[in-house]
């Protein structure tokens, strides 16, 4: 085999004993994670569990204090401009200008990703997350549900392999939670790894093929979707958070 | 190379047509330069041999004061909606971003400078092209900027950035500052090349030197 080409493996991302601190507060603790290709998973847990810290390291945003994540068999630190360009990122932050257009935001990053055919790639997310008649408005003047949506079409430019997805329905009224529900299902395609943070319960037991509850920087349950009893999850969330919903 | 060369340019114009939108730097800084000029002019009278020992002086604490306020904002644009780590997920060395703010932050400065010049000139009486002018603003304000572009991204977590940018960041341009200051006296003085050529040296190679540091800390700066 030829030593410089990642191992193969069916593991879209690998985390071996990742833990990171700020000072003395440690904000993740031995967290050992393996993600199938295509596999969605979810990531519950109370504020301060460590979840958008975890987010941040998996998407190359942060480095760990000590352990290991691996893409596609490839430490994320050997190469991080080439692991970001399979990595789409949609926050509670939208990453985006107010002050240029929704065309002009999608442009830009478009180009900073080096897509070939933008123009085509714009009209496609755009269409993705219903928002063509709002192309040229300027972004800060649309409502905190499409500047999401707008937040997606970003995410989605380059066609990202891995998706994280870290509280999106954050601000939300709950009709626009339904609207960008409907929008992230759109993109939660079978071929597509997505990791995603919530606080929601039923959105991420709906879209998560396996959830995993973080408490106090440490995972402490984790289950396959067919092993979860839907109805008493809230109970279960609750005995290892301390905390409700 | 070409590419990140492109993307370098993506940066800049996006900071070009944000700035176009907003007119947030230009209009708070050219003011700010043109009332340090008006003020010290009605402190010294322009005919006297006094004025000419101080309007270097005059003309760089007016772009020194005029940039560091200017350079605030740099990377304070990328702070909202945490737009900063939209930048730093492409898939860019993070030295395409320092280059990107640095050209943005150079063109602003520069643009402030071609409105401020003439009219310090006029002001003193002097003749509105010195071509020996024009270099040392150029060496001066690129050493300024390429330093203040990383003193920026540094300043953009820390909570009274506005107060921390000048303290951290004037005590490191001062070499330039200084050797800037020297140089303009050489210029409106009318003394000969030969005697500014130490001061644009000195101007040179800080130049140099700031540019390739802040290149490689900078990736340090803005990763947590």
């Amino acid at each position: 085999m030829n030593k410089t080409e990642p191992e193969l493996t069916t593991w879209a991302i690998e985390v071996e004993a990742l833990s990171k601190s700020f000072g003395n507060n440690r904000a993740l603790s031995d967290i050992d994670l393996k993600v199938g290709r295509g596999e969605h998973v979810t990531v519950f847990g109370p504020n301060g569990a460590g979840k958008t810290t975890l987010v941040r390291i998996l998407s190359t945003l942060s480095k760990p204090s000590t352990g290991m994540v691996r893409m596609d068999g490839e430490d994320i630190r050997s190469d991080p401009a080439k692991i970001r360009r399979r990595i789409g990122m949609v926050s509670h932050e939208t990453f985006l200008y107010d002050d240029l257009t929704v065309y002009e935001n999608l442009k830009f990053y478009g180009k900073m990703y080096g897509i070939p055919s933008l123009e085509e790639h714009i009209h496609e997310v755009v269409s993705q997350v219903k928002l063509e008649s709002r192309l040229y408005d300027r972004v800060g003047i649309l409502s905190h549900g499409m500047q999401q949506r707008v937040s997606i079409a970003r995410a989605m430019i380059h066609s990202p392999s891995v998706m994280f997805l870290d509280e999106p329905e954050v601000g939300l009224d709950p009709r626009a939670v339904i609207m960008l529900r409907d929008v992230l299902e759109s993109i939660n395609t079978p071929e597509r790894t997505v990791v995603m943070t919530t606080h929601n319960l039923k959105q991420g037991l709906e879209m998560g093929d396996r959830v995993v509850i973080l408490n106090r920087g440490k995972i402490v349950y984790q289950a396959s979707k067919g092993d979860i009893d839907m109805a008493n999850f809230p109970e279960v969330y609750e005995h290892y958070t301390g905390t409700a919903e | 190379m070409k590419g990140s060369v492109g993307k370098i340019f993506t940066i800049f114009w996006k900071d070009i047509l944000l700035e176009i939108r907003t007119k947030e730097i230009i209009t708070s800084v050219l003011v700010f330069a043109l009332l340090v000029l008006v003020i010290f002019n009605f402190a010294f009278e322009p005919e006297t041999a006094t004025m000419g020992l101080v309007a270097p002086g005059i003309l760089w604490v007016a772009f020194t004061f005029a940039g560091v306020l200017g350079l605030n904002r740099v990377f304070a644009i990328e702070r909202g909606n945490s737009r900063l780590a939209g930048l730093l997920l492409c898939p860019v060395d993070h030295m395409v971003i320092y280059w990107g703010k640095l050209l943005g932050s150079f063109t602003f400065m520069l643009a402030i400078e071609i409105v401020v010049t003439p009219i310090f000139l006029a002001l003193l009486n002097l003749p509105l092209l010195l071509p020996r002018l024009i270099l040392i603003i150029v060496l001066a304000t690129l050493g300024f900027t390429s330093v203040g572009t990383l003193f920026s991204a540094l300043a953009i977590n820390i909570r009274a950035r506005d107060i921390m940018l000048p303290i951290l960041f004037l005590p490191i341009v001062v070499p330039v500052v200084i050797a800037a200051v020297e140089a303009t006296v050489v210029v409106l003085q009318g003394d000969p090349w030969g005697d500014m050529l130490t001061w644009l040296q000195i101007m040179i190679a800080f130049d140099i030197i700031y540019l390739v540091v802040s290149t490689l800390v900078f990736q340090y700066v803005v990763e947590a």
